[in-house]
């Protein structure tokens, strides 16, 4: 079997007893669940789905430089369109579909009311460097939303440009740097956690930092007096999340604070998980100098996909002035955008841009409504809702999974499993692909990686009681056969639109791109 | 509270099954002096649907928008028309609330979208392969920049004036914590691009050359000549197009030997949104394809044989490689480049050929009329459908005073460069299918008031 460093089999094991192989249709299809090829394969290069008005004669102004040769773009009519991107749609699975309880990724219900304010056209249809007399009410989205991150979060101020957390987490540690730098203090370890996301020691090497790991305590938070024995004059912050990867709040992060800024560091807290906390704890009364908000995860921005997210950064005071450009004021005579043409008065130390223009526009006004819907009461039971979830599944399941840190105390909102107890052969990913069958998205797998064979579960609070219970019987049963040695469990999913796949051959030899058969074909000989 | 299931008698039931007294003895990890006692001090409680939208209404309605008025601008952002079965189904909840495809089986429909985007601006921009998104054009630049560094082993990069100059400050931001040295100096007020400046530049030292195509001020140059020197040096050309519907009519900068092309999808399928959330294209030669930065999404077959598709090569990436990755990208722009994906597909090679042709025919009335408003000179020998203009005045007062009139007539050179006082009469004008014949006549008109 081909497996990743962290025991993720990453090839499939054809299985003599698979029954449910045999295809019984001429096309593939299976009733509603349609086969769709490729738009290379269906459109052709003369087709299109959209009428365009003939251009005006006029002479050329290209200097030269027309196209000469075709670039292969496949076009479909409107219908094909709309019925290929269905089709696709059919092969996904999504919140609006059923449960979604991927840890640290926080796939909450997405609000069509956000959908519907983001394309207002007073928000959709304007252009990012119009005057700012005429986006007005644009930038008053922006400073309403920055407020509100600014007051939960008990900071000083944020910054709104950073597209996504990770992108969140390199403005984090570019303010540390360059608050750093102002006082002529060259620093070059950022000390991380190994429970930590990837983004956070991908991000410290990013901007120039060497990376060294934080070991856990055997009850799954940051081992302090490790941490302590580390801190010096050459660490420059300590990327801690909290709660952290494995679903626990850390206790000692106001201790930690105090000792890193006591060395002379920085606290930069990946906030992934706030919404487990938000309205019951601020980060700022623990310390910390930097937390970026994944909006997508926190404030139910939709995930789409993979993106795009948007991640704000909260700052304490002391770091503040380093934040990037642009920003919204609020003065006197309505809001004004500081740019690069006003930095100079305004935010001399800003360590400057990061993005073009002033980040996720269409993010922040969905943030925004979804944060206005819940209200400071409304929030606060978010969290609570959220973690009341979580136990409810740790408490649940934890007789037949094993649950490593379930002495340790409550979780927070995710509860973290270990494959410890499954029959020789079975792992992680035989109950996630078992999960798929019964009609539920896994859990997160194979993180965080200070446990074996890891199953993160995070329900969050838009699941109510009865999504949880069958959840729960479902994963319950799965559990079981792996516990017990089920060999069918080794072939599911059967019943999804693929059976496991072959990324080890998607790997070595990595088709990226379709190309014509022809071209395969004579590329061969 | 209308997002919430949970009742009041689920709570009690949970907490019983949980063996606690309250929801508080779930919080017990936390300190008690970092704990609120009760909600936030001073911000509002929970509103209805209703109360949401007034406010929300209200705020839009402040804000000019760009279809209600004569509308010209452009510097990186375009606004095309944008075919109403796109956001029908970026909006479908398969595709709208689903994650990143980490389980591929049930995640087939993202991914057979990010195989065709790959496909797609691979081909657009004549390069060998594409990655499934990054954030926007200017990130996209910058990661480029340095996967040059980590290809040639060399620090410096030359950046033509030409480039967008957000992006110029992104990598400035960056490069001052990498060490990167950027070479980089305002543009001149003159009709060509500067590319002879830069295969002056290039020596031993130089990891690549970064070229807007069509440039800031809408000029367009011949790369051939620059990727031929930069190569001979050993150097890399990345090329940045911030409006790949310019490559429906001119030659794409991977035929002109570009080895990296990065750009910003934003024109196909996204709209303006006020600069975000936008769409980065990276794209490359097949033999840097273990460099690039972001997510890739590859071919394979599962366990009966049957083709599907699933991310690959994940050992360049953050959650495998941690601080060696190449990027420390995580989320990307997945629904913009569904978005991207589905209007080319609507477009297709004909439509992308037509709506190009459309663009640089409007651009071309629109400069010949703008030409001939006095105090008006036309920068630019070559354009696709933006070009600059030249004013006796401080554009940024222009631009004001057009927008007073309900004209929004252009970016000033002044608001991308308030470091350069002999561009300040300069102002970039971006002409698309959504311009009028009416729109350029109000434009001139403006302008000959506001220039009187």
């Amino acid at each position: 079997m081909t497996m990743l460093k962290e025991g993720r089999p990453t090839r499939p094991v054809a299985l003599a007893q698979d029954k449910a192989t045999a295809n019984p249709t001429i096309t593939g299809n299976k009733a509603l669940m349609l086969e769709e090829a490729l738009i290379f394969e269906i459109g052709s290069h003369e087709t299109t789905g959209v009428d365009i008005a003939p251009a005006p004669q006029v002479k050329s102004r290209l200097g030269g430089l027309e196209r000469r040769k075709p670039i292969a773009l496949p076009g479909l009519s409107e219908p094909e369109t709309v019925r290929h991107y269905t089709r696709l749609s059919r092969q996904n699975y999504g919140i609006d579909l059923g449960f979604f309880p991927l840890g640290s990724c926080t796939m909450k219900h997405n609000p069509r009311l956000n959908e519907k304010m983001a394309r207002l056209p007073g928000f959709a249809d304007i252009h990012p460097l119009q005057p700012q007399s005429t986006v007005q009410g644009a930038l008053a989205v922006i400073h309403e939303l920055a407020e509100w991150l600014v007051t939960l979060t008990g900071m000083h101020s944020v910054a709104m440009s950073p597209k996504a957390g990770a992108h969140g987490e390199l403005c984090g540690l570019l303010a540390i740097r360059a608050a750093l730098e102002a006082r002529g203090d060259a620093r070059s370890v950022v000390l991380v956690p190994e429970s930590a996301h990837g983004t956070n020691p991908a991000t410290a090497a990013f901007c120039g930092y060497a990376v060294e790991d934080i070991p856990a305590t055997p009850e799954g938070r940051v081992d302090l007096a490790a941490l302590k024995a580390r801190l010096g004059p050459d660490v420059a912050a300590v990327m801690i999340t909290n709660p952290n990867t494995c679903g626990l709040f850390e206790r000692d992060l106001r201790t930690i604070s105090e000792a890193v800024h006591a060395a002379g560091g920085f606290v930069y807290c990946d906030g992934a998980n706030f919404n487990a906390i938000v309205g019951r704890v601020r980060p700022g009364d623990l310390g910390v100098d930097a937390m970026h908000i994944n909006l997508h995860k926190t404030f139910s921005t939709p995930h789409g996909g993979g993106g795009p997210g948007s991640g704000p950064v909260v700052f304490s005071e002391a770091l503040s002035p380093y934040a990037p450009l642009p920003f919204v004021e609020k003065t006197a005579d309505g809001h004004v955008l500081i740019e690069e043409e006003t930095a100079g008065e305004h935010h001399a130390g800003s360590f400057g841009r990061m993005v073009a223009f002033h980040g996720q526009m269409g993010m922040f006004t969905r943030a925004l409504t979804y944060i206005m819907s819940h209200g400071a009461d409304g929030l606060r039971q978010v969290s609570e809702d959220a973690v009341l979830n979580a136990n409810y599944i740790l408490r649940s399941l934890e007789d037949v999974l094993d649950a490593p840190f379930a002495a340790s105390g409550p979780c927070m909102h995710e509860a973290l499993f270990s494959d410890k107890g499954m029959a020789e052969g079975f792992t992680t990913l035989d109950i996630a692909k078992g999960l798929i069958d019964e009609g539920f998205h896994p859990m997160t797998v194979y993180f965080p990686l200070v446990v074996h064979g890891a199953m993160l579960v995070e329900p969050t609070e838009t699941e109510g009681k009865a999504a949880l219970d069958q959840f729960i019987v479902a994963l319950r049963s799965v559990a079981q056969r792996a516990n017990a040695g089920d060999a069918a469990l080794k072939g599911a999913p059967y019943f999804a639109p693929r059976r496991r796949l072959d990324e080890t051959l998607a790997a070595r030899k990595p088709v990226l791109v379709w190309t014509e058969p022809e071209a395969v074909a004579e590329a061969a000989e | 509270m209308r997002y919430l299931p949970l009742t009041d008698t689920d709570r009690s039931a949970m907490l019983n099954v949980i063996g606690v007294q309250s929801i508080d003895d779930l919080f017990m990890d936390v300190p008690v002096e970092a704990q609120l006692a009760t909600k936030i001090d001073g911000l509002p409680d929970h509103a209805s649907e209703l109360a949401v939208e007034r406010h929300m209404g209200k705020l839009a309605r402040k804000n000019m928008v760009a279809g209600d008025v004569p509308f010209f601008l452009g510097a990186g952002a375009y606004r095309h028309h944008v075919p109403a079965s796109v956001d029908h189904l970026i909006q479908r909840g398969e595709f709208l609330t689903a994650y990143t495809p980490y389980q591929p089986e049930i995640a087939q429909g993202t991914l057979q979208v990010l195989f065709e985007f790959q496909t797609q601006v691979a081909r657009l921009f004549g390069c060998d392969v594409a990655n499934a998104s990054m954030y926007d054009g200017s990130t996209a630049c910058w990661e480029a920049i340095g996967m040059a560094r980590r290809i040639t082993r060399r620090g410096k990069a030359l950046l033509s004036s030409g480039l967008h100059p957000h992006y110029v400050s992104v990598a400035r931001t960056m490069a001052r914590f990498t060490g990167d040295q950027l070479v980089y100096t305002t543009p001149r007020v003159d009709a060509e691009p500067d590319i002879q400046t830069l295969i002056d530049a290039i020596d031993g030292d130089t990891s690549c050359v970064v070229v807007q195509y069509p440039d800031i001020l809408g000029r367009i140059g011949d790369l051939s000549a620059l990727a031929a020197k930069a190569h001979a040096a050993g150097a890399l050309l990345i090329a940045v197009v911030t409006e790949p519907v310019a490559l429906g009519a001119i030659t794409p900068p991977g035929d002109m030997g570009a080895d990296i092309v990065v750009g910003e999808g934003q024109s196909i399928g996204v709209g303006l949104q006020f600069g975000g959330p936008y769409l980065g294209l990276f794209a490359c030669k097949q033999k840097y394809v273990r460099q690039m930065p972001g997510r890739l999404c590859g071919e394979t077959v599962d366990a009966e044989g049957k083709r599907g598709f699933v991310l690959t090569l994940s050992t360049r990436e953050q959650h495998i490689r941690r601080e060696k990755a190449t990027s420390n990208i995580c989320t990307n722009s997945g629904l913009c480049a569904l978005a991207f994906s589905i209007h080319m597909t609507l477009l297709g090679e004909r439509g992308l050929t037509d709506l190009a042709a459309l663009n640089h025919a409007r651009a071309v009335q629109a400069a010949e009329a703008l030409e001939a408003v006095p105090g008006v000179r036309l920068l630019n020998s070559s354009f696709f459908n933006e070009f600059t203009i030249l004013l006796d005045q401080d554009a940024r007062e222009v631009a004001r005073a057009l927008a007073d009139r309900d004209i929004l007539g252009g970016v000033s050179l002044g608001r991308l460069f308030p470091d350069a006082a002999e561009l300040s009469g300069g102002l970039v004008v971006a002409v698309t299918e959504t311009t009028t014949e009416d729109d350029i006549a109000a434009l001139c008109g403006g302008l000959k008031e506001v220039l009187a």
